[in-house]
Order: C-alpha cells, then sequence, then structure tokens
C-alpha cells in the first residue's frame, strides 16, 4: 500500500466532531477516514459509509456449518458406521439438531470474528500507522486525504475554522505490515522525521 | 402538541368492521352449536360433539387472553427493566391490556362451565368416579382437583386485570404535569414495584400453574415439564405481534408520529427473537420425548407427529419458525411495514394453530380432526372483541404518555 499525504486534525468534543464532518463532506473534501476512542452512533451514517456486509458473511458461514454438520452426521451414522441406537432409524434427523445447532452458531461466530478482523486489519503483529495515538485515549481525529487537487493550506484552514485543534499534514502508510509496537518502530518514526 | 391528532378517534369504518368479525364470531358459535346439538346419537357420540362445542370455545378464548395478557407481560418486563425504547408506543400496548378484563370474563365462564358440567367433558379428571379408579389422577388430585382450579382460575384473571388496571393508571397520572426529578424518581420506583408485583403473579400463572390447568390438564395422564414455558412462548410472540398490528395501524391512519421504523425493527426484533425461543422449546420438548421413547409420554405426540393433526403440527412449525427466520433474518424486511404486517398476522395464525393441536386432539379426538372452519370464525369473534375493546380503551387517554421520564429515550431511539 502507498504513502500518502493527509491533512489531520484533532476534535475534544464529539459535538464539535458531527457538525465538522458535515461541513467538511459538503465542501468535498475526501475524508480518509475518523478515528475515535470509542463508537458514536450515527456517526458512520455521517461519514456516508455504507452498511456493513459482515451480517451476510455470518448467513454464509452458518449456512456452511449446518451442511456440514448435516452432511457429515448423515455420512457417518448412515453410510460409513451405521450404528443402532435404541431402534431409532439410522437416519435419525431429531438426535442431531443439537449439533448442527451448535456447528451452525460455531461456523457463523468464529466465521464472523475472523472476517471483522480481516476487514479491520487486525492480527498480532499486524502494524499500523497511528495519525495521532490520542485516538486510542480521548482524541477525536479526522484525516482528510490530499489528492492532486487539495490545496494544503485551504484545508489547513478549513479544518481550523470548523473547530480542529493542532492541524498537521503528515505522510502516512495507508497499509500494514507485520511488525511489533515495542521493538519495531522505526518505520513508524522515520516517516514523522522524513516530511 | 393538543391537536386531534393526540388522541385516537375511532374512524366509523374500523368500528363497523370491529362489529362484523364480533357478529361473525357469535355467528360461528351459533352454526356450531346447532352442528354438534342438532342431531341425536348414542351417549359417547353426543358426548363428543358436547366436548367438540365447548373445546372451540376453550381454544379460543385461552389463546386470546394469554395474548393479551402477554401485553401486559411486555409493558411489566420493559418497566421493571427501564426499557425507554417502547414508550413513545406504550399507550397502545396499555390499551390492548383492556381487553384482559373483558376476554378474561369470557374464558373463566367458559373454563369454568366446562369444570362443572354434569358430563365431565375435556376435563375427565374432574369426574370423582374417574379419579378413584385411576391410580395417577388420584396421585395428581392434590393439585388436580376442581376447587383449586376454580380458585386459582378465578384468582389468576382478577390479578392480571388488577395489575394491568394499576399500570395503567400509574401511566395515566403523569398527563397532568410534568414530574420534577424527585417526583420522577419516586415515580420511576412505583411503577417499578408494581412491574415486580406483576412478574410475579405472571411467574406462578402464565409461567407455571395456569397452562397446567387449563390446557394441559386436557391430558391429563400425560406431563411435560416445557409445557408452561412453551405456552408461554406462543402467547408471548403472539402479543408482540398484535403490538405491531395496531402500531402499523395506527401509523397508517396518521397518528403515533414519534414512533418510528427503529421502534418496529425493535418490534420485528423481539418477533424473530421469541419465534426462534418459541421453538428451542418446541423442540426441546418433542426431542426429549422422542429420545426416551416412553409409551406414555409418546401418546401425546403419536395423532401429532405422524396421526391426524400431523398437517397442522407440521404447518405450525413452518409458520411458526421456517417462516419468521426466514423472512424476518435480513433487517430491511423487520424494517418495513408491508412485511411486519404480513409476518405478524401469520404468526398471530400460527400460534393460534398451535394451540389448536394443543386442545383438539385430547379433549374431542386424536384420530380426525373437526371443521376447523368453525373454530376460525370463533377466532375471528375474539379478534372483533380485541379490536372494539382496544379502540375504545385507547380514545380514553392521550396518544403518548408525554410527561414520563424516559419519553425521550423513546424519541431518540435508534438501532
Amino acid at each position: 500500500m502507498p504513502v500518502k499525504k493527509f491533512v489531520v486534525g484533532n476534535f475534544d468534543d464529539e459535538a464539535v466532531l458531527f457538525p465538522a464532518v458535515k461541513k467538511v463532506r459538503r465542501a468535498g473534501y475526501k475524508i480518509h477516514d475518523v478515528f475515535t476512542p470509542f463508537p458514536i452512533h450515527g456517526l458512520d451514517k455521517e461519514l456516508g459509509l455504507r452498511d456493513t456486509s459482515l451480517h451476510v458473511a455470518g448467513f454464509i458461514y452458518g449456512i456452511t456449518g449446518t451442511a456440514t454438520a448435516v452432511g457429515f452426521i448423515t455420512w457417518a451414522l448412515t453410510l460409513d458406521w451405521a450404528l443402532n441406537f435404541g431402534g431409532k432409524p439410522y437416519f435419525s434427523l431429531p438426535a442431531w439438531i443439537p449439533i448442527t445447532f451448535e456447528l451452525t452458531v460455531l461456523f457463523a461466530s468464529v466465521g464472523m470474528v475472523l472476517t471483522f478482523c480481516w476487514l479491520c486489519q487486525l492480527a498480532p503483529f499486524v502494524k499500523k500507522d497511528h495519525f495521532n495515538p490520542r485516538s486510542t485515549d480521548d482524541t477525536f481525529v479526522m484525516a482528510l486525504e490530499c489528492t492532486a487537487k487539495t490545496n494544503e493550506q485551504d484545508a489547513i484552514n478549513f479544518l481550523n475554522s470548523v473547530g480542529a485543534k493542532d492541524v498537521s499534514v503528515q505522510y502516512r502508510e495507508t497499509g500494514w505490515w507485520l511488525g511489533r509496537y515495542d521493538k519495531d518502530n522505526m518505520k513508524f518514526e522515520k516517516r514523522e522525521l522524513a516530511h | 402538541m393538543a391537536s386531534t391528532r393526540d388522541t385516537f378517534q375511532v374512524p366509523k369504518r374500523y368500528n363497523s368492521l370491529a362489529i362484523a368479525l364480533m357478529a361473525i364470531g357469535i355467528i360461528a358459535i351459533i352454526a356450531l352449536y346447532i352442528t354438534t346439538h342438532g342431531s341425536g346419537g348414542t351417549p359417547a357420540e353426543k358426548h363428543q360433539s358436547d366436548a367438540r362445542f365447548w373445546a372451540s370455545l376453550l381454544q379460543n378464548s385461552v389463546y386470546f387472553l394469554l395474548v393479551c395478557n402477554a401485553v401486559i407481560f411486555f409493558i411489566a418486563a420493559t418497566t421493571l427493566a427501564w426499557g425507554g425504547w417502547q414508550m413513545s408506543f406504550r399507550r397502545v400496548s396499555e390499551a390492548i391490556t383492556v381487553c384482559v378484563p373483558v376476554v378474561g370474563t369470557i374464558c373463566g365462564v367458559i373454563l369454568l362451565t366446562i369444570l362443572f358440567s354434569s358430563n365431565h367433558i375435556i376435563y375427565h379428571w374432574s369426574d370423582n368416579n374417574v379419579v378413584a379408579n385411576d391410580a395417577a389422577l388420584d396421585w395428581k388430585s392434590g393439585f388436580l382437583n376442581k376447587g383449586f382450579f376454580a380458585t386459582w382460575t378465578v384468582f389468576t384473571i382478577v390479578a392480571w386485570s388488577l395489575v394491568g388496571w394499576k399500570l395503567r393508571s400509574l401511566s395515566r397520572s403523569t398527563d397532568a404535569g410534568k414530574l420534577t426529578v424527585e417526583e420522577g424518581k419516586r415515580y420511576m420506583w412505583t411503577n417499578t414495584v408494581w412491574a415486580a408485583i406483576y412478574i410475579v403473579i405472571f411467574a406462578l400463572t402464565v409461567m407455571s400453574s395456569i397452562p397446567w390447568f387449563w390446557l394441559m390438564s386436557i391430558d391429563a395422564h400425560w406431563y411435560s415439564t416445557m409445557y408452561s414455558w412453551y405456552t408461554f412462548a406462543s402467547s408471548f410472540v403472539a402479543g408482540i405481534a398484535l403490538i405491531t398490528l395496531f402500531v402499523i395501524y395506527l401509523k397508517n391512519t396518521g397518528y403515533l408520529e414519534f414512533t418510528t421504523k427503529e421502534h418496529l425493527h425493535d418490534l420485528g426484533k423481539f418477533q424473530f427473537a421469541f419465534s426462534i425461543f418459541w421453538t428451542y422449546l418446541w423442540f426441546a420438548q418433542l426431542m426429549l420425548i422422542w429420545y426416551a421413547n416412553i409409551p406414555e409420554e409418546t401418546v401425546y405426540f403419536k395423532p401429532r407427529y405422524f396421526g391426524a393433526y400431523s398437517p397442522i403440527f407440521w404447518m405450525v412449525f413452518m409458520i411458526n419458525f421456517v417462516a419468521p427466520i426466514l423472512i424476518y433474518m435480513s433487517r430491511d424486511s423487520k424494517r418495513n411495514y408491508a412485511t411486519l404486517t404480513f409476518m405478524s398476522m401469520l404468526i398471530l395464525f400460527g400460534h393460534w394453530l398451535d394451540f389448536y393441536q394443543m386442545v383438539f386432539p385430547g379433549s374431542v379426538s386424536p384420530d380426525h380432526v373437526p371443521t376447523i372452519l368453525y373454530d376460525f370464525g370463533v377466532g375471528i369473534g375474539f379478534v372483533g372483541v380485541i379490536l372494539f375493546v382496544t379502540a375504545r380503551a385507547l380514545t380514553k387517554a392521550p396518544m403518548i404518555a408525554k410527561n414520563h421520564p424516559l419519553i425521550k429515550e423513546s424519541l431518540i431511539h435508534h438501532t
């Protein structure tokens, strides 16, 4: 993933952040993302993000789990190693429902967690650039991506006018790489020094 | 705010519809009485046709009473949990609970008539001669006897009605004026206490003894520990469906401006979740008996699973599980008026059908299904009563409890 140029503004109040997002979008700036210490209801709509498809993925995983359970138990208990349990037929669906249910839930939940981590690029040793480390503590951080047409100074002035603090221009890696925050933070620091 | 939209005015068409439905119900009862009591026959046949008439009344009145009562439970549970989201349509739920004393009176009369009938239809344990020659019934007679049944039935219906009335009047007491913070705290406390009292009564009645008495004692030898929960799940889903239908009707006629898709979405989620809960109990009750395969337990499922009632039994499963899980799964369908209306009606019908297969095999005959159209007509009559009473109750108070401490939470509610 490439290194890009951003204009970054910090907000310390969500009541300022919401109108700011609206104004910035109306002014035509491209918001790369907004980083907040906690989830904020309605911010996704304000940013114009579409609804997540995670639940569709969950449904597919669930169906896969159902099919796996029914398929495997059917094969095992009717074809491969048919056993007689208390005179019941080999194909005894009621007895299999609990396992089918469990496997559906297991596939759906584990699949959704992994998909969520994949979409958020979260994993052990996956490292990403931060615009402002305080976005995990008490600051709402808005990053505007600079395109070829963006005038930096205009963007900085605009962010200041909508209530941002400590507005800065930053060069950041948008992708992820493998590394450790306690050992390898060279890349992080280098970028700050380089520009 | 003091517009005409603030309180409900019953439209003429609504009124005539309610009266027409009640008329259909009365016609169905008369027709059923004539077909069951018209011709002669042997005493055994007469006994069975008498049972068929009263079983229809029993099934319908118990079902619709439990559905209306589940709405009180919805109010009490959300009040106890301080759930603010439902405040914007709470007056609608309250209006439905006015049906409890009305349908309760009808139901109580029917139950006691059956119980004290001279030919001991439906509740065959009410015959002392039968009990004396039956070890199992004799053993149960400490609980299952006429005195306890009658006392507990009357107590239950009166208690539901009274606490329902108390919860309504508490809600209406806020209409006079704005509450101070201190008054608001005290109000919340009183409300919570009364809701808790209702929950305790509910636990002792619907969650345990009432389904044993009214429904499970039809098959007096058979028992299931799941039965009361199962009945509760049925009636609760249907109760939420009933609230949804009234909310959608009132939205479409221009009332309830503060109730939005977000509230309906949550009602849809409740229907979805409790349909799955119902299925869980449906399956738990069936599976253990199927697995253990003990004759005195499987006898209950034989006419339902394989026999004459199996089309109804499996249709109930399709309507109450397969349809909700497939149709209600997506977010959009729970926010769509058309799907909500369709599914609510389907669920109300599905659980009515569920009660049908709970009552009829034991009380009439496990070998054949009686003409269900009569019973459906009687059910339509009860729907008419509910429509009529609820609309009258809605006109009595403003549509929104605007001074309730939690009202703002409902107005800004979103999912």
